[in-house]
């Protein structure tokens, strides 16, 4: 299949193929709900991504980007539009297209755009008792508001009916973890409604990196989420080097799968023991904590930093492993999959632990697709979406398998972990063996004016970045979408019909970010 | 349940197995639990808030409670309630929106109580220093009696600081 038969089915202005495979379909502002909806019929893809981008000062107008993904072609799709600044409205998505939501709430409430006809836009980041109204973060000639004390309140959705209650949980938890508020409506034990209030760690990081250089972009990206820092910083320095024209040699490419992978890894056995924890069964649980602490300890000791900072360069990485570390690593792995064995079958040959796990937490399959959940969560209900397989550069040729299992419960995202962990220890020993010296990434790239998509299958999912640079090299726009972002909306039709005290073990096998999500 | 036994045996002490600097861990420990004997009564508790940390400072003070590192047997734990606690400890550059989430959890403590920064953002903003949504260290809004610097600090470090402040202060 051709893309141009699909594209040909839109009312477009200009289209343009860039980097090899986005494209970019600029539409007339009354075409673009239209050419949205064909795209994601045509390409079977939701939303991934929606932004706006703050134009006046170039063309006096404000630009509005939809991202779509064919699996199948093995292309991204933009579509363009302009909305003049006189207007400020846009045709909303989210009634044909639910995963458009979220994106329709966060530009109104950053951009002063509103979406016509949306179906929901209450503020998500932005609270609505601490932020006055009509003050919009990401407008270029933003000020910070002073005097302004126009506030309001933010409508949780009522759920009403006899012998109904609600349960407020939170921004503040029991546990060691990020803040959020959770509201349920509860019937008895089981949950018939749960409403997620997020943003308590939104820390403006989009408006953070404008303006900023490549080098202190980059410093900002390993920032944003603590445990994911390598994939930010890797989807980061993609989108740059896209814009910037560098090719980056086979060999950092192999050099930047095996550090992903190990960052997979000891997030997935931690998430392991979590699900374990969150049923109140201690012994595994701190078994895993001592493989995560393991995998932390070697990562130190091969880049000097327990979360892989400060090594992905612009062109590629700063940390070579010589023949010594190769070694490390290599007998390193043996270890931890023999503990990591033993971690499987304590668990899996435990029946009450089963019991507590299994048809807990359904996503079906359905509903997974329709909210656009991806990474973990979505393979666990049956859906094969990875970044990896799609573009897969390095992964080709080295036997990389999907893991996917179809019924969607807590189960099913500790076996996809479980299959997923021992997938990547071996991919990295398939890496190894290809590693050769890869000599030091291009030091000080020319900078060019120019815009890109950079992306990688994080431990959690499709993790995105779009940047907007100008002539000199300085971030003019950057958006990030983490797959939390999706996610959090799989968990609130997870848990429905469950009882409460089984939330926990629910939200940690989905275990979303707090600080990507909110940004 | 056998392979729990069969697994825990295998496994034995791990933290005698520590890689690096084991016998300061031991020594700290020692020091530390005298320590808050002495001031704390039996234990020292705390209570942890993100105010918009990355996750990272989260991940690190899970570690001190891994059997690796293993914290609560020199008396010190971490509790569920603010109304449990001894100690306020707190990461990320406070959001706008966990500013008052934040005085609440403090108001909610017993007296006598202390507040603990960790990382770097909890002291001035850090890296997110110019952004419009942020407090900008924690110093603006409670009493801090310490602060352990990192970005994040290892484990050994956060176990290292907190001896030092308990032995050491006059509380």
């Amino acid at each position: 299949m051709n893309y141009m038969d699909i594209v040909k089915k839109i009312n477009h202005v200009n289209i343009a193929e860039m980097h090899e495979n986005e494209i970019y379909i600029e539409v007339k502002k009354e075409a673009f709900k239209e050419a949205c909806t064909i795209l994601h019929k045509d390409l079977n893809s939701q939303v991934l991504m929606m932004f706006a981008e703050d134009a006046r000062k170039e063309s006096h107008d404000f630009k509005l980007y939809c991202v779509f993904l064919s699996a199948a072609l093995k292309k991204w799709f933009l579509i363009k539009t302009s909305i003049p600044s006189d207007i400020r409205k846009f045709d909303a998505l989210s009634k044909q297209i639910h995963s458009a939501s979220a994106f329709e709430r966060e530009i109104n409430e950053s951009f002063g755009l509103e979406a016509e006809g949306a179906v929901d836009l209450r503020r998500l980041n932005l609270h609505d008792e601490v932020w006055p109204k009509g003050h919009y973060p990401l407008l270029k000639d933003f000020q910070n508001p002073s005097g302004s004390t126009e506030k309001s309140e933010y409508l949780f959705t009522k759920i009403q009916g006899e012998g109904i209650f609600e349960i407020p949980v939170g921004p503040v938890h029991a546990g060691i973890i990020g803040p959020g508020h959770f509201r349920f409506s509860v019937a008895g034990e089981p949950i018939i409604n749960l409403e997620e209030r997020l943003g308590f760690t939104h820390r403006g990081i989009e408006k953070l990196f404008e303006g900023k250089t490549v080098k202190e972009a980059l410093a900002l990206s390993e920032c944003i989420s603590g445990e994911t820092a390598f994939a930010y910083s890797l989807a980061f320095c993609m989108a740059i080097e896209k814009i910037f024209g560098i090719l980056v040699s086979s060999q950092h490419k192999i050099l930047r799968a095996i550090f992903l992978e190990l960052e997979r890894m000891y997030n997935h056995v931690a998430d392991i023991g979590g699900i374990a924890l969150d049923v109140g069964f201690s012994f595994p649980a701190n078994y895993a904590a001592i493989i995560k602490e393991n995998i932390l300890s070697v990562n130190n000791l091969l880049t000097n930093s327990r979360y892989l900072k400060g090594i992905n360069k612009i062109g590629g990485v700063s940390k070579e492993l010589d023949d010594r570390d190769k070694k490390m690593l290599i007998d390193f792995l043996v270890s931890q999959e023999k503990d990591f064995s033993n971690l499987k079958d304590m668990l899996l040959e435990n029946a009450s632990f089963m019991d507590r796990v299994e048809t807990t937490g359904i996503l079906r399959k359905k509903t997974a697709k329709d909210l656009g959940v991806t990474g973990v969560a979505a393979r666990a209900s049956g859906l094969p979406i990875d970044l990896r397989n799609i573009f897969s550069e390095v992964y080709k040729d080295i036997n990389f398998k999907v893991i996917t299992e179809q019924k969607g419960d807590v189960l099913a995202r500790l076996n996809v972990r479980i299959g997923e962990f021992m997938e990547s220890l071996n991919l990295i020993r398939r890496f190894i063996g290809k590693v050769e010296t890869a000599g030091s990434p291009s030091l000080n790239p020319e900078p060019k004016k120019g815009v890109a998509l950079g992306f990688c299958e994080a431990w959690r999912g499709t993790l995105i970045f779009w940047i907007k640079t100008d002539g000199h090299g300085i971030i003019e726009r950057c958006k990030i979408v983490d797959p939390s972002v999706h996610n959090w909306e799989g968990l609130t039709f997870a848990v429905i019909g469950n009882i409460v005290p089984d939330f926990p073990v629910c939200n940690k096998s989905f275990n979303l970010s707090y600080p990507g999500n909110d940004l | 349940m056998q392979n729990i036994l069969k697994n825990s045996l295998k496994k034995g002490l791990v933290t005698k197995n520590l890689s690096f600097n084991k016998d300061e861990i031991t020594v700290l420990g020692k020091e530390l639990k005298s320590a808050i004997i002495k001031k704390f009564g039996r234990s020292f508790h705390i209570r942890e808030v993100d105010t918009g940390s990355c996750g990272a400072c989260e991940s690190e003070i899970i570690a001190i409670t891994n059997p690796i590192y293993d914290i609560q047997r020199f008396g010190i734990d971490f509790v569920a309630s603010p109304r449990h606690a001894d100690a306020l400890l707190i990461t990320g550059p406070v959001s706008k929106n966990m500013l008052l989430a934040l005085k609440k959890t403090y108001d909610a403590m017993p007296t006598p109580k202390v507040v603990i920064t960790l990382g770097y953002c909890a002291l001035n903003g850090g890296i997110f220093k110019d952004s419009y949504y942020i407090e900008g260290g924690v110093n603006n809004i409670l009493p801090v009696a310490l602060h352990i610097p990192g970005c994040p600090p290892t484990p050994h470090q956060i176990i290292k600081e907190l001896l030092s402040f308990i032995t050491y202060s006059k509380q």
